[in-house]
């Protein structure tokens, strides 16, 4: 889901999905899709030809970006974000 | 089609995230040429969702991420592959949830990893995966000293060939 931040991380094998986060292999139910992903990321682990190799998934997400931005988020923010925010509004 | 990685990232989330390079002395790169064919491997999966089997494991300390917000649970758990979907929970404060608990395989694909084993593309798969939950303190300390460190020994034993890391 953030394939740059894994690029910066020194992963050796990089599958790239522009997924909301919880959904690393796909929508729930949609079995072609999560094959999809395991098939290339197995592909990608085994065919590799050096460290750093990306490949990216040409998959869109079938649900409308706002939709699925307000859907993947906890119904209320993580402890983290709750202090950021706290501290933002007290600065 | 390239991917954005922060399409779907709160857009004052993202200085957090990019251009913050390798974690320090991580720099080098980590390669290891995959040897054998997929066919005769076999494969392990790790999800960083949070999962646990409700019955018989604690769930991730959320109660100790609340009390400190920068902390996150680094402990891990083994998850049978044949876990059936009504037997897992989901401890992770950073997601929702209930598209997990509807269909765990977005997460932790144990049963399509097992039909691509009997369909000969893999040669099999781990009796138990693995399962972290991905909110992390920065130094990584408990990571690098325990979790990871258990979590090599736990796939050894489980005779994996290779492990496909899942964020979540």
């Amino acid at each position: 889901m953030m394939p740059a931040l894994a690029e910066e991380r020194r992963a050796p094998r990089i599958v790239g999905v522009e997924f909301p986060f919880g959904h690393a292999f796909g929508m729930p139910r949609d079995r072609a899709m999560q094959r999809r992903v395991l098939e290339l990321a197995l592909r990608v682990l085994a065919g590799a030809a050096g460290f750093g190799t990306r490949v990216d998934l040409d998959v869109e997400w079938p649900v409308p970006i706002r939709e699925a931005y307000r859907a993947w988020q906890p119904k209320e923010p993580s402890p983290i974000v709750k202090k950021m925010l706290e501290a933002r509004a007290t600065s | 089609m390239i991917v954005d990685s922060y399409r779907f990232l709160p857009r004052t989330f993202r200085p957090l995230y990019e251009g913050r390079g390798p974690f320090p002395g991580e720099e080098d790169p980590v390669w290891k040429p995959f040897a054998k064919r997929l066919s005769e491997s076999r494969i392990a999966l790790l999800t960083s969702a949070g999962l646990y089997l409700k019955e018989s494991q604690p769930p991730f300390d959320l109660d100790g991420e609340r009390a400190r917000p920068e902390w996150g649970d680094p402990s891990w758990r083994s998850i049978p592959a044949g876990a059936e979907a009504r037997e897992l929970g989901v401890a992770h404060l950073h997601i929702n949830d209930a598209d997990i608990l509807a269909d765990p395989e977005i997460a932790l694909p144990m049963r399509l990893l097992e039909q691509l084993a009997g369909e000969g593309l893999v040669g099999g798969a781990v009796a138990n995966h693995v399962a972290v939950m991905g909110f992390q303190d920065r130094a990584l300390n408990d990571w690098r000293q325990t979790t990871a460190p258990q979590i090599a020994a736990h796939l050894r034993e489980q005779g994996a060939d290779a492990l496909v890391l899942a964020p979540a």
